[in-house]
């Protein structure tokens, strides 16, 4: 898939300017950058959220799927787990349970779950239910916008894992939003670096992440928060 | 439901609709016959002992006509409401379920009706429709129903707006559906309180019409129309038009407060409709004494939900005037509801339970309601991963802190506005004088999350909780909320407890880390000694699983198999047992949380620490 020339203007407010990134069927693209620089906006408008200038070209746009940043906002608080999850999928009535119940357990959630509202769920449990969600639709292009931020360390390991075994075997390209350079650094191949909705770095993982060219990149490497202080 | 009764209007409207209610119920069986006997040599009396209200041209008693009439009246009230109500929503979610344009079409024609009176098109419809009853109802339906509409179409604007109507989109989950399962039910809720409201403007409305002749026509009656016999004779008789306007006024007036009443409470109730739990706090009994000195010194706190769920099982912490002391743990491990449960935020059906629990050498179970209000309103403050969670969206940002003050201190409206601005000034909000006239939404989420700090600081915290503050924030900005927060527990020496599940995060803002497994206590330690003095086997598996910047691409990252029990069914052995690589038969026994010096307390039997060999050698 690539994005080419895509703009994004809310009112006179350009949110995404003039942004062009490929991402290669089978890969990870990182996208990192402060608040307010058009992270999100960039994935919506590639799922078609908001409306756009530009390009983006190489896929059928029914198989992109988004994970949301905010677990407490991406689910109905009226819809049980399993209708929640069940909503993405063709597959016939009578597997549907025993489908909810597998894509429950990719996200290594209790399938127990499946009958319970998002209010009796912790922040990281929701937002599991969300990747299983996606995951449901079996979608070519996964847009993941800081789908760990909510995530332990524990669990966090084992969907970057999961992530990173389903584009193997789903040939699954995959946009992955974070500010946590290390997770995108870890699940990448390229890592794209954004300011005030302009790139301005982007670059194989580890040469983005080993030899910085902006003084930006820079910047966000030392806030990177480490063991011990 | 107590909250509705804290205001006076809320209680007013209460009284006014029961009472309307009520008479509205049982009138017509009580009063109906006195209302219909006829009595020509009692004919058009003033008001007297016998007939309060006195009586109309056929001598029946006015008093009784109104009190007999009530049901009539409320009936037709809430037959309008039901008639406004239906066309609105209909008209309201069209636009979300039709194509664009003519969704916007249907937009359109709702804003034009908005703009036209009300009872004008109430009056054009009834007259169309014919005279009567019938009519009037369905002129006063159509004449609200573009209002609801409007509401509708406001609430589910913002409903479809939402990451999970998004989803659905994006599932290809057809436009019907997303209408009747997304949305609807998100918006029932805010529309039936302002149907409350509703209710009273369409009885005066319906009164009004009858009272100008094209609503109810003798023989029938209601109050509007007991109005209209009685207004020829005002100069004469007063009492007569007087007392069906009253009882007009008086339920017209009660259900507006009462609806007014219910949308304020529904939109005060704490974050997440979270309720304190005054009465199940227990009384400090077995717990030792609270640590001297202590900001927060918590013993065996439990909180339970029914069905055994039980979130927080026997938790202790002290925290230390200026001491930062991190709590980590994966999701589910109930950090939140821990933090809550000090603040007295868990929602009913929760219980809290605790051996002590005492804020500032201060056991909060055994203060008043109100006292215990007042000492966490003033002594603590508490910060949530979702800013927009403490914040009204539509207020102005300075008059929010303002109102602290003004509601915890007494302040002067002045004095509480140059605070607000001070205190703004304080989390380094630039140009706060401006700033602080601004709303929510005209700051950015790390600004959001300074000001939410600041309203913290608006009393003098001697506590302050901070749950996943930074979650939704960049590194960037996380980390000047990091520093934003050691500096305000520095300067105001208060003590501060930091929830995260990044562990990185809390080894760089902390002193101390309690680490947390399915409601308990698993480790505690100091930062220092987190990365080579951790021994609880969930602890070193946290630290090892946190990919770095060092960290091997080509090897999956490591992580804990399996899953934390839920709050449900943790048993009675470790709950770490089944995902756990050290596990042993005699770990189907709880291992208690030992303590091996003044700051380190591990809960395992095969801990191998260095410091167990110093505690024993
Ligand atoms: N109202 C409720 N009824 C029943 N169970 C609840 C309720 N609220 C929370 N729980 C359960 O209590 C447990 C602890 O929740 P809590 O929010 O404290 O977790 P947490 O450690 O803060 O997690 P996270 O890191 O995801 O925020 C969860 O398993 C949750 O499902
Ligand atoms: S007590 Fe046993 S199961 Fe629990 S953490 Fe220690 S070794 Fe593992
Ligand atoms: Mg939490």
């Amino acid at each position: 898939m690539i994005i080419e020339g895509m703009t994004v203007r809310f009112g006179t407010f350009t949110a995404v300017d003039d942004v062009t990134l490929e991402v290669p069927p089978g890969s990870i693209v990182g996208l990192v950058g402060e608040s307010g620089s058009g992270k999100s906006t960039v994935a919506k408008a590639v799922c078609g959220l908001v409306p756009y200038t530009g390009r983006v070209e190489g896929l059928d746009p029914r198989r992109i799927q988004m994970v949301f940043q905010d677990p407490y906002a991406s689910l109905n608080p009226r819809m049980t787990v399993g209708a929640s999850v069940a909503e993405g999928l063709s597959v016939p009535k009578a597997r549907r349970a025993a489908e909810i119940e597998r894509l429950l357990s990719l996200v290594s959630l209790p399938t127990g779950l499946a009958g319970r509202y998002p209010r009796e769920l912790s922040g990281g449990q929701r937002q599991r239910v969300a990747i299983a969600r996606a995951l449901g639709a079996e979608p070519s292009l996964l847009v993941a916008d800081e789908i760990t931020s909510a995530l332990d360390v524990s669990v966090q390991g084992a969907v970057l894992n999961l992530i990173r075994s389903l584009r193997a075997e789903l040939n699954l390209s995959m946009l992955f939003i974070s500010h946590n350079l290390a997770v995108v650094r870890y699940v990448s191949d390229v890592v794209a670096v954004m300011r005030k909705g302009r790139l301005v770095e982007v670059g194989p993982a580890e040469e983005v992440v080993g030899s910085p060219k902006h003084d930006y990149t820079r910047e966000l490497l030392e806030a990177v928060p480490r063991l011990g202080g | 439901m107590r909250h509705l009764l804290r205001t006076p209007s809320g209680v007013i409207g209460l009284a006014l609709v029961a009472v309307t209610l009520v008479i509205a119920a049982v009138g017509p069986a009580i009063w109906g016959q006195e209302a219909e006997t006829v009595n020509a040599a009692a004919a058009l009396q003033g008001s007297s002992a016998e007939h309060p209200l006195g009586t109309d041209h056929l001598g029946r008693d006015i008093l009784a006509r109104v009190l007999a009439g009530g049901q009539f009246t409320v009936a037709l009230a809430f037959l309008a409401t039901a008639i406004g109500a239906g066309l609105g929503t209909l008209l309201g979610v069209l636009p979300a379920v039709l194509p664009r344009r003519a969704g916007r079409l249907v937009t359109g024609a709702v804003n034009a009706l908005v703009a036209f009176p009300a009872l004008l098109l109430a009056m054009f419809t009834a007259v169309i429709s014919g005279l009567g009853a019938k009519g009037a109802v369905l002129g006063i339906g159509i004449a609200f129903a573009p209002s609801i509409a409007r509401l509708t179409q406001t609430l589910s604007a913002s409903v479809a707006s939402a990451d999970y109507v998004a989803a659905a989109r994006l599932l290809r989950v057809p436009r019907w559906r997303i209408a009747t399962r997304h949305v609807l039910p998100n918006i029932g809720e805010p529309i039936i309180l302002n149907l409350t409201a509703a209710l009273g403007s369409s009885l005066v409305a319906m009164s009004g019409m009858s009272f100008l002749g094209l609503g109810v026509q003798p023989p029938s009656y209601d109050w509007g129309r007991l109005l209209f016999d009685g207004f020829s004779r005002i100069y004469v008789d007063p009492m007569v038009a007087i007392g069906p306007a009253i009882a007009i006024v008086a339920a017209g007036i009660g259900f507006n407060l009462l609806g007014e009443a219910l949308a304020r409470s529904v939109a005060r109730a704490p974050v997440g409709g979270k309720q304190a739990v005054g009465k199940g706090a227990a009384m400090p009994s077995s717990g030792e004494e609270p640590v001297e000195g202590a900001v927060l010194s918590v013993k065996d706190l439990t909180v339970t939900f029914p069905d055994g769920v039980t979130p927080v099982r026997g938790l202790s912490l002290t925290i230390m005037p200026g001491e930062i002391v991190g709590l980590v743990g994966e999701s589910g491990s109930g950090k939140s509801m821990t933090a809550n449960a000090v603040g007295g935020l868990v929602a009913y059906p929760g219980v809290v339970t605790a051996g002590h629990m005492s804020l500032c050498g201060e056991e909060l179970s055994t203060l008043s309601e109100a006292k215990r209000r007042k000492l966490l309103g003033t002594s603590m403050a508490m910060v949530f991963q979702d800013p927009m969670a403490s914040l009204n969206p539509a207020l102005k940002v300075g008059g929010q802190l303002a109102e602290v003050s003004l509601v915890h201190q007494g302040a002067k409206r002045p004095a509480a506005w140059a605070r607000a601005i001070d205190r703004l000034r304080q989390v380094h909000i630039p140009d706060p004088e401006k700033r602080a006239r601004q709303h929510p939404h005209e700051f950015s989420g790390g600004m959001r999350q300074r000001a939410v700090i600041a309203m913290g600081l608006m009393g003098t915290p001697r506590l302050l909780i901070a749950d996943e503050p930074t979650t939704a924030l960049d590194v960037t900005v996380q980390r000047q909320i990091l520093k934003l927060l050691r500096e305000v527990s520095a300067e105001a020496g208060a003590g501060a407890l930091f929830i995260s599940h990044d562990i990185a995060v809390v080894s760089e803002l902390c002193d101390r880390v309690v680490v947390m497994y399915a409601g308990r206590v698993v480790e505690e330690l100091p930062v220092a000694d987190l990365v080579d003095g951790a021994s609880h086997p969930y602890t070193k598996a946290l630290l090892a699983s946190l990919p770095d910047m060092e960290t091997d691409r080509d090897k999956p990252l490591a992580s804990i198999p399996g899953h934390q029990p839920s709050p449900a069914d943790v048993g009675e052995g470790c709950a770490f047992a089944s995902r756990c690589a050290l596990a042993t038969d005699r770990c189907v026994e709880r291992p208690p949380l030992t303590r091996y010096d003044a700051a380190h307390a591990v809960a395992c039997w095969h801990a191998e620490t260095r410091k167990a060999e110093v505690a024993i050698g």
